[in-house]
């Protein structure tokens, strides 16, 4: 999916967990994810700690669309 | 570790109310199972019933299959963790009723759950259609979360398959089979030339109806271990799950791990079988590079020279199925791998979510996502309510003639990763 | 029930015209003529088919002739209103193989007449045809002509009476990429161990799986200007309104869900839920925000980190799904994302 939006020309950000199998389908910019069943929380935090942590991804994931990148390139940290 | 194993044969299943294993009948009594069925207090009530190769039945929504089986000399029980108390299984003798098995079903969580079909086209791709099965349908009290009803139901089917295995205690087995592995200097002693090989089993470990169970823990909380290709004969490693039912270990294909049996038929042949590695399929992308950087070293420390590598389930388990083969064969050790494939209905997509040159030795168990008409057939045991929304189903599965358009990814066994059916691709 | 009727195409040198000299022989079309493997494939096809015409064609002339000759033959092909049409086989005979691969992909496609051919797997003419055409593996010399005919006229038979065709190993075709099950003699176990035992002792092996080659995308230039950038959500973690109104599948969805995010600031348990049948759903039912984060993206827009949230998403299940499906849909939406003027999309996975 990811590589038809990228080849539709629009810049896409790959947000998951198992970024092997992403960078195996051909995403260019992938941000590591929490975990499968919730990429984007952890339910062992509060609301207000997970919300942030959230947050803290999304930046992550705007980061890497506003990165110029010539192959595949996963964000961590 | 030496365990004898003895067989069994059951014929024929019966209701009595006096439970008993004669002339290769099993009689039970629908009182005493319900009475151990229920001695959960999550659950409502379980109906019993029996279903018999070649009848027109099907049986859905299946959670589990389990083969009765009796502890009857050497350390520890059955299902050790849950119905006996954690101590190592594996040697001495037990006794399995062979030709049956104990089926679980009930309705969980509304999608995810398998087929069983007793005659038509859907038998010829599930094992369990070849077994006379003792169907124990459960429900839940109300209120209870699915978490601990999906427990509850497991538990009950371990129970009473445990009770039925109980009958067969005092019998004489029609047949025994003797499996005897060696510790590592014994192997090297007694079988200098033959190359030393292990199987690594990686268990299903993504959640709820995702489960998978070694000595009562939660496999997703196992570092990869080693245990004697024995111990699954004694139930060690039970399932809890049955999310695309098709390449979903259920407890029996543990109790009967092919894989298992045939390195043990080429055991002091043409190989030394030096034992079984236990992994996992986990969530977090650590989780699976811990994992399978584990799993190699133990395979390396071990000094292996080959290993066959069985995944459970399908999508980002393929990574780690990925990962063990690349990291092993860095090692230098030749690697076999069995899956599945999700080549789309067309069978034309690609049929693993990953890829890599090092996976040169492929098994499949065949495309889950071949299209099969399932009849309508003259019984049901279990609901229908949920066929059109389990994996595999779609919006108009079930037709208006009765009859059901599946993928064959609904049915239990179907593309068994462990290599326990005949189902192929190419 | 009526015979099927069969024409054969084959080259100058099996119509016994001549060698490399008579290569540049023109098509012929010749009516009610049985020739060279003709014979073969008559007897082997019994009462069930028979060759009513063969055609002859000079392989240096057919490929240095291609349009014309491909146009002709066709011609011929259609002017006797066959059941099947068979080439070959052309073992490992290059020029051969790529015309047999040529004229039988045109029968096949152009007239939608079942055909077949045959060739060697190093034939220049598999690369070119594998993937459109069934092309029985034969081997690398006319020696092979009775096996090659042994495993032809059955699936010939097949193809002509429009019947299921089984797996490549099943069937001696060279496989087409396109997965077909079968039921081994074996199981998988005992597969994998006699294949391991092979792998041990360095003998050759055959996988049951070739691993693919992936292709790839160049990414696009970063987005320059964020707090006028309108940003879209795309999952495939299945998050759906409610009662999953578009009944998208658990596991190997059909489609995708649109859904309008107008007026929603943040997901809730009460309005969204996962239709996703392969992971353990309890934690996006609970808090759907945790695979689609629309509660942070609309903190985002408020504060002008971000231009806008696209007011639309796009949802489906990646659970089983087929690669080949998850493409069309994806391309299907990107259309849309670029007519809504969408600057960049973030794609969540479970």
């Amino acid at each position: 999916m990811v590589k038809e939006i990228e080849r539709a020309g629009i810049p896409v950000v790959h947000v998951c967990t198992v970024t092997p199998i992403s960078m195996t389908v051909g995403a260019n910019r992938i941000v590591p994810a929490i975990a499968i069943p919730h990429p984007l929380g952890n339910p062992n935090l509060d609301h207000e700690e997970e919300f942030k942590l959230r947050r803290k991804l999304v930046e992550k994931a705007l980061k890497a669309l506003e990165t110029e990148v010539d192959g595949q390139t996963v964000f961590e940290g | 570790m030496k365990l004898e194993l003895g067989k069994i044969y059951i014929k024929d299943i019966k209701f009595d109310d006096c439970q008993r294993i004669e002339d290769g009948v099993l009689y039970v009594s629908k009182e005493e199972l319900t009475k151990i069925a229920l001695s959960d207090d999550h659950l409502a009530s379980a109906e019993f019933d029996i279903a018999k190769p070649g009848e027109s039945v099907r049986i859905t929504p299946v959670k589990d299959v389990i083969e009765p089986r009796v502890k009857v000399e050497g350390s520890g029980g059955v299902f050790p963790g849950w119905i006996a108390k954690v101590d190592t299984v594996g040697s001495g003798k037990t006794y399995a009723l062979k030709g049956m098995a104990v089926v679980t079903a009930g309705p969980i969580v509304g999608f995810q759950e398998g087929v069983i079909d007793m005659t038509g086209p859907g038998a010829d791709y599930t094992p369990f259609s070849k077994t006379i099965n003792l169907v124990m349908v459960c429900k839940p009290v109300e209120g209870l979360k699915q978490h601990a009803y999906e427990k509850a139901v497991r538990l009950a089917g371990f129970r009473v398959a445990a009770a039925v295995g109980e009958l067969a205690r005092s019998l004489e087995p029609d047949e025994t089979e003797v499996y005897e592995t060696c510790t590592i200097k014994e192997g090297l002693e007694k079988y200098p030339d033959l190359p030393r090989v292990a199987y690594v089993q990686m268990l299903q470990s993504q959640g709820l109806l995702h489960d998978t169970y070694v000595y009562g823990v939660d496999a997703k909380q196992i570092l990869p271990t080693i245990v004697s290709p024995t111990e699954v004969f004694d139930g060690a490693i039970v399932s809890g799950n049955c999310v695309s039912a098709c390449d979903k270990n259920p407890t029996y294909v543990h109790q009967n791990n092919p894989v298992v049996e045939e390195l043990f038929k080429q055991h002091g042949k043409t190989i030394n079988f030096v034992c079984h590695i236990l992994t996992n399929e986990n969530v977090f992308l650590a989780d699976k590079e811990r994992s399978s950087f584990f799993t190699a070293k133990i395979c390396k420390m071990l000094d292996l020279d080959g290993v066959i590598v069985s995944e459970e389930g399908f999508g980002n388990p393929d990574t780690d199925l990925i990962m063990n083969c690349k990291k092993i064969t860095a090692e230098g050790i030749k690697t076999v791998i069995i899956t599945d494939e999700y080549a789309g209905r067309d069978g034309k997509s690609q049929s693993l979510a990953d890829a890599h040159a090092s996976a040169d030795a492929v098994v499949t168990a065949g495309n889950a996502n071949e299209v099969v008409i399932l009849p309508k057939l003259d019984k049901l045991i279990g609901t229908l309510d949920y066929i059109n929304k389990i994996a595999g189903a779609s919006e108009t599965t079930l037709r208006e003639d009765g009859t059901l358009e599946v993928e064959i990814q609904v049915i239990t066994g179907a593309t068994s990763e462990v290599g326990f059916g005949y189902l192929s691709a190419r | 029930m009526a015979k099927i009727k069969v024409v054969h195409y084959i080259n100058q040198f099996f119509a016994q015209i001549g060698g490399e000299e008579k290569a540049d022989y023109p098509a012929e079309l010749r009516v009610g003529e049985i020739i060279g493997p003709g014979t073969a494939f008559e007897s082997a096809f019994g009462d069930e088919a028979e060759i009513v015409a063969t055609i002859v064609c000079g392989d240096s002339y057919f490929n240095e002739n291609i349009d014309k000759a491909k146009a002709d033959i066709l011609e011929m092909v259609k002017s006797q209103k066959p059941d099947l049409f068979i080439a070959g086989p052309a073992f490992n005979a290059g020029r051969y193989g790529v015309a047999c691969g040529t004229i039988t992909d045109a029968v096949l496609n152009e007239l939608g007449i079942p055909a077949l051919t045959g060739m060697y797997e190093e034939n220049p003419g598999v690369d070119m045809f594998a993937s459109k055409l069934y092309i029985v593996s034969t081997k690398n010399s006319a020696a092979g002509m009775r096996a090659a005919v042994k495993k032809m006229a059955p699936l010939a038979l097949k193809l002509a009476r429009h019947e299921k065709i089984g797996a490549s190993v099943v069937e001696g075709y060279i496989p087409t990429g396109v997965r077909v099950n079968f039921f081994e003699k074996e199981r998988g176990a005992k597969r994998a161990v006699d294949m391991l035992l092979k792998k041990l002792s360095d003998k050759p092996f055959v996988t049951e799986y070739p691993m693919p080659d992936f292709d790839r995308v160049a990414p696009n230039p970063a987005v320059k200007d964020m707090a006028h950038a309108k940003i879209a959500l795309v999952t495939s973690g299945g998050i759906v309104p409610k009662g999953n109104p578009d009944h998208i599948e658990s596991s190997s969805a059909s489609h995708y869900g649109e859904y309008c995010l107008d007026g929603v600031e943040a997901l809730s348990s009460e309005t969204y839920e996962t239709a996703h049948g392969g992971y353990d759903p309890v934690y996006a039912n609970d808090d759907p925000n945790r695979v689609l984060p629309v509660d942070v993206l609309r903190q985002l827009e408020k504060e002008g980190v971000i231009g806008k949230l696209h007011d639309k998403y796009y949802s489906t299940v990646g659970n089983g799904t087929a690669v080949a499906s998850a493409k069309a849909f994806a391309a299907e939406y990107a259309q849309k994302l670029l007519e809504d003027h969408v600057d960049a999309v973030i794609l969540t996975s479970t």
